[in-house]
């Protein structure tokens, strides 16, 4: 199995990588990392200076904000993607084909080209600050790139909600119809009908939407730096690790962060391959 | 069967929503390429029409800039190879998996399926720890970015090459056996070609996927000499920019729609055996 192999090569041991230097010592001279591979080697040192400070510390806040950028963009995608995945999947009728197309291409465009439009737009004099006075919403142009966090969470919610979207359609669009109807014929209204019977067969595909949203979420650093110039006050998470592993000499301090955040989020990835793998038993049945 | 998909009259106020979305996420890219054709250096807002930003410009368009074109070649390159290597890995992957039955393979399954789930951020810093660490005989830069790619976007191939597998089941390769093939002629004979729209769908997104990718590109970069087109546009942001960024971001987006086009034909042609298309294909790889 030369897959299984690659995988456990390049997946499996660097993760194991992470640990190692999140336990590991750190070079005196060079400030370089120094790995320790065995276990009963470990020196915890590093993580329980920065468990210490993301509890109650600088970088708990840090996690805070992540978790309520997320959860507003969370809430956007839920907002925006649950009714057009519904239309689309039940309602559009002749224009399904043409409409689908048009949610599956933002996966071809580029991620970061799709922020630098947004780059363009909120400008101080970009279209959107002229929109907004052209209605009188605002007198001023508003500064939106330069640490404001209702950018950050438009951000996110614009560059996750294709993904939010495709999943839920799957779902939305293999209700059983007859289902649906007949909760209509039993008599109940059609928005009874879509409380009752629609929205609660949908809520496996409205869980795995959200997990798949919000997992590279918790780890994205760039939307917000690159919306925001790189200002601290919109920092999440993933902005700390790169600045430890990359810009610093503190890499046992980011591998640490590493670990955190990913035993933080493993409930979310256990569920995901569990449902996953369910599903795949039962298609293969 | 669903007997009518749509019973109970018309959805305007839903329809509404959806081409209001459907506005809302496209729009922004339509005039980002636009403002890639303006004649001045205004990011903001429209200007009269030129290729100043292409090739006109003597300083600041792409054809006159090497690290521009040097993205745009490296990011083309890391793409190819990545889908060249990529969809056979996980062709071999999602056949041996398909037969294997035992308990190992729950694990090999469930294996497969982790690096899906796991944030990009996670991935890059792994891989940038082993390759800085552990494999330091694998030359950094471009050799070390396309192991990321590969093994970023081999999962996808693998769930794709799935359920085309599951949907086309046994009956085709034993029939060929009882018919005399052995087993190599049966993979290649009769598998394969059932297997030609999925192949072509999983070379259409690993390539996407790796143009796409910023944080593995990333954090495996050795400087301006490994740098791709999403790293170019990152860090192109924040030094006053030009259209010259929009017009990079444009041509690499023809290249993708391109790709896919083209993709997407050849899927329409293979696509003779049963019913099988590259939405049913990419939604179950976001599932």
């Amino acid at each position: 199995m030369p897959g299984v192999a690659w995988l456990i090569a390049f997946f499996v041991v660097p993760v194991y990588a992470v640990t190692a230097v999140a336990f590991g010592q750190v070079d005196p001279i060079l400030r370089t990392a120094r790995p320790v591979w065995n276990p009963l080697q470990w020196d915890f040192q590093a993580m329980g200076d920065v468990l210490d400070r993301v509890i109650g510390g600088d970088l708990g806040r840090v996690f805070l904000r992540t978790f309520m950028f997320v959860g507003l963009a969370l809430a956007g995608c839920i907002a925006i993607g649950y009714p057009v995945a519904y239309f689309v999947a039940r309602k559009a009728g002749r224009s399904r084909g043409a409409l689908l197309a048009l949610l599956v291409l933002p996966f071809w465009i580029s991620y970061l080209m799709r922020m630098l439009a947004w780059t363009n737009l909120l400008q101080l004099d970009g279209y959107v600050n002229r929109l907004l006075q052209w209605f009188h919403i605002i007198d001023a142009p508003r500064t939106w790139l330069d640490g404001d966090w209702p950018t950050v969470v438009i951000g996110l919610t614009y560059g996750y909600v294709p993904f939010f979207i495709l999943p839920l359609y799957a779902t939305l669009e293999r209700i059983d119809g007859r289902l649906i109807e007949a909760g209509r014929d039993l008599g109940a209204s059609a928005t009874r009908t879509f409380f009752a019977v629609t929205l609660p067969l949908s809520v496996p595909g409205l869980m795995a939407a959200s997990v798949i949203t919000v997992l590279p979420m918790c780890g994205d650093y760039y939307t917000s730096a690159y919306l925001t110039s790189g200002s601290p006050r919109t920092e999440m998470v993933g902005s700390q690790i790169e600045f430890f592993l990359r810009q610093s000499t503190r890499p046992q301090a980011g591998a640490s962060l590493v670990l955190i955040l990913m035993a933080v989020l493993l409930v979310l990835m256990v569920y995901y391959l569990v449902a996953t793998l369910r599903q795949q038993r039962e298609a293969e049945r | 069967m669903r007997l009518r998909r749509n019973p109970y009259g018309k959805a305007y106020g839903l329809a509404i929503v959806t081409w209001l979305y459907v506005m809302w996420s496209l729009l922004p890219v339509l005039l980002a390429v636009r403002i890639s054709l303006n004649s001045g250096k205004s990011r903001s807002a429209l200007q009269s029409m030129s290729f100043r930003w292409y090739w006109g410009d003597t300083t600041g368009s792409i054809w006159h800039d090497d690290a521009m074109q040097s993205a745009l070649v490296n990011t083309l390159k890391l793409a190819g190879l990545c889908m060249l290597i990529t969809t056979p890995l996980g062709l071999a992957m999602a056949i041996g998996l398909h037969r294997w039955r035992g308990k190992l393979s729950a694990g090999a399954n469930g294996l497969m399926l982790v690096p899906i789930v796991t944030p990009e951020l996670v991935f890059g810093v792994a891989l940038l720890l082993v390759f800085t660490q552990l494999y330091s005989g694998i030359p950094a830069g471009l050799p070390t970015q396309l192991i990321g790619h590969v093994t970023f976007t081999v999962s996808f191939v693998v769930i794709i090459i799935r359920s085309r597998l599951a949907a086309i089941g046994g009956q085709y390769e034993e029939a060929a056996r009882d018919l005399g093939a052995n087993r190599f002629q049966a993979l290649r004979l009769v598998l394969l070609p059932l297997l030609g729209p999925a192949i072509f769908a999983s070379l259409m997104v690993t390539f996407a996927t790796s143009v796409d990718d910023f944080v593995i590109s990333s954090f495996l970069s050795t400087g301006a000499g490994t740098e791709t087109v999403p790293i170019k546009i990152y860090s192109g942001a924040k030094a006053g920019s030009t259209p010259a960024l929009n017009a990079l971001a444009t041509v690499m987006l023809l290249f993708t729609l391109t790709a896919v086009v083209l993709a997407g034909l050849v899927m329409k042609r293979l696509r003779t055996h049963g019913p099988d298309d590259s939405t049913a294909s990419l939604t179950s790889v976001t599932i």
